[in-house]
């Protein structure tokens, strides 16, 4: 096997929000960009673009990740979910939500990378407290709520979806 | 922020991986979870002219036990290190070291072999191991062989890995019975990487005194700095308050840190002394025979 000379666009193969993709990718192409710029996903935001803010977090293969630091052909093979594909239908997610409820957004800048690590949080630990709240939200950064609504936000979800331990 | 354009390679055999990076030479880099190599491409810190993505090889990632020791793959990424039932029940210490790293997402994502291999002087797990005393396996077309930590980490970002090698596992002995393990760390509030940090293994007999300690201290140096003069305290001694807190008062006496804007070097010896205490105190609370 020989390297692809430099610049060499790589075809991938991704499953985004449940619809199959084919693309083709530069390689230094990050995985944020082929999401708004090639598949006009542009729920994922970019905030910093050096690993900091967490705005453009996105679950690869149904883990939080950012998808500012993953190049495009690291997603080859894998299923992605961002923010457009969180609701079924009409019906928002809870933790969409509860931000709704909570009042956990004012420029909704950082909301979508919220939601989706708070979402990966309740699937993991479905019970969390609010220590564990916000140890999971660390890698987010919001620059209007002062955090409190978002902790609230994501407390109503854990609660709406069943985790029992959480106090409104 | 791009990274400058380079050639992609995603081989599927560790084999595979080893002939690309000997034919590419050091025009090549290994990438692993890529979350220090590709930021620092982004700020063209690091321009390589071919990347050779180990995502995608088989047989490097997980935890098992191996004989009396646990084996690490390589690629294994921070959280299911620190979520590992082995990782948990045997070295506490290292779970602790891997769930205070970053942040989940970059948990999610970044490997223990690329935190090794990158050696920061800021990153957490070098610190833990060095305590830990794990071996590194690494390959090369030209056959294999292991590094141990002590001489593993040679300079800042700089390791005993050849340019033709690639790690694939870690090796971490399981600690004799009466032994426990512990990680310490006072992270930087903004990048979330290490400040100082104190790694500990200390081995109890029944009666109460130390017969083995293992203390490494991060962010004062190029990286994980020995402790020599602590452990030699402990030595022999009842694991108590008080003998604890002298010997963790000599925990800085190996380093000569810089202060930055953060925290100043005093500051920085102090606090490896207040984090070698808690480490200690930590592995010796877990330390049952
Ligand atoms: C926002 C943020 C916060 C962070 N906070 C912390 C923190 O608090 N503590 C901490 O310790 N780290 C922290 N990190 C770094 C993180 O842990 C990285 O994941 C880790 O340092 C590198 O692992 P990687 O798998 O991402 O490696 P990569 O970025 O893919 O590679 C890093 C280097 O290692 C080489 N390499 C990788 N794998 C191998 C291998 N198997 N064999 C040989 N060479 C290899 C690569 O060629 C490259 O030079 C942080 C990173 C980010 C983005
Ligand atoms: S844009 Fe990815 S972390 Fe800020
Ligand atoms: S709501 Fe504006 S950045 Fe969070």
């Amino acid at each position: 096997m020989t390297a692809e000379p430099e610049n060499t666009a790589i075809p991938i193969k991704v499953t985004v929000n449940g619809v199959k993709h084919e693309a083709v990718v530069e390689p230094r192409t990050l995985l944020v960009y082929f999401l708004r710029e090639q598949l006009a996903l542009t729920g994922t935001h970019v905030g910093c673009d050096t690993s900091q803010c967490g705005a453009c977090t996105i679950h690869l293969n149904g883990r939080a990740v950012k998808s500012c630091t993953i190049l495009a052909v690291q997603a080859n093979g894998k299923e992605i979910t961002t923010i457009e594909g969180l609701a079924r239908g009409d019906a928002f997610h809870p933790v969409q939500e509860g931000f709704r409820e909570k009042h956990g957004l004012q420029c909704g800048y950082c909301t979508p990378g919220m939601i989706m690590t708070a979402a990966h949080l309740l699937e993991t630990n479905p019970d969390p407290s609010e220590e564990e709240i916000k140890h999971a939200l660390e890698g987010n950064l919001c620059r209007c709520t002062g955090y409190v609504n978002i902790v609230e936000s994501v407390k109503w979800a854990a609660q709406k979806m069943g985790g029992k331990n959480v106090s409104r | 922020m791009f990274p400058a354009n380079f050639g992609y390679a995603a081989p599927r055999s560790v084999d595979e991986a080893l002939q690309l990076l000997s034919k590419h030479g050091e025009e090549a880099k290994l990438l692993a979870g890529g979350h220090s190599l590709i930021p620092a491409m982004k700020l063209r810190l690091s321009s390589p002219r071919t990347l050779i993505d180990l995502g995608a090889v088989p047989g490097l990632r997980g935890v098992r036990l191996d004989g009396n020791t646990l084996a690490i793959g390589a690629l294994t990424v921070h959280a299911d290190v620190g979520s590992s039932d082995l990782v948990r029940k045997h070295l506490p210490g290292l779970a602790e070291a891997a769930s205070v790293i970053g942040d989940v997402q970059v948990r999610n994502r970044g490997t223990i072999g690329g935190s090794v291999a990158h050696a920061d002087p800021a990153a957490d797990f070098p610190v833990i191991l060095t305590a830990l005393n794990a071996t590194f396996v690494l390959q090369s077309t030209g056959g294999s062989r292991t590094v141990t930590a002590d001489k593993f980490f040679v300079d800042y970002f700089t390791t005993a890995m050849e340019p033709n090698e690639i790690l694939t596992e870690i090796i971490v002995p399981l600690p004799p019975a009466g032994t426990g393990t512990a990680y310490a760390k006072l992270a930087h509030p903004a990048s979330g990487y290490v400040v100082v940090s104190a790694g500990a293994m200390i081995t109890r007999q029944p009666s109460g005194s130390c017969t083995a300690a293992r203390i490494t201290i991060g962010g004062l140096g190029s990286g994980p700095v020995r402790a020599v003069a602590s452990e030699t305290e402990l030595q022999g001694k009842a694991l108590n308050a008080q003998n604890i807190a002298a010997a963790a008062a000599k925990a800085a006496e190996e380093t000569d840190p810089d202060g930055d804007i953060y925290a100043g070097a005093d500051y920085k010896r102090h606090m490896a002394t207040v984090l070698a205490r808690r480490a200690i105190e930590a592995a010796v609370k877990r330390a049952v025979t």
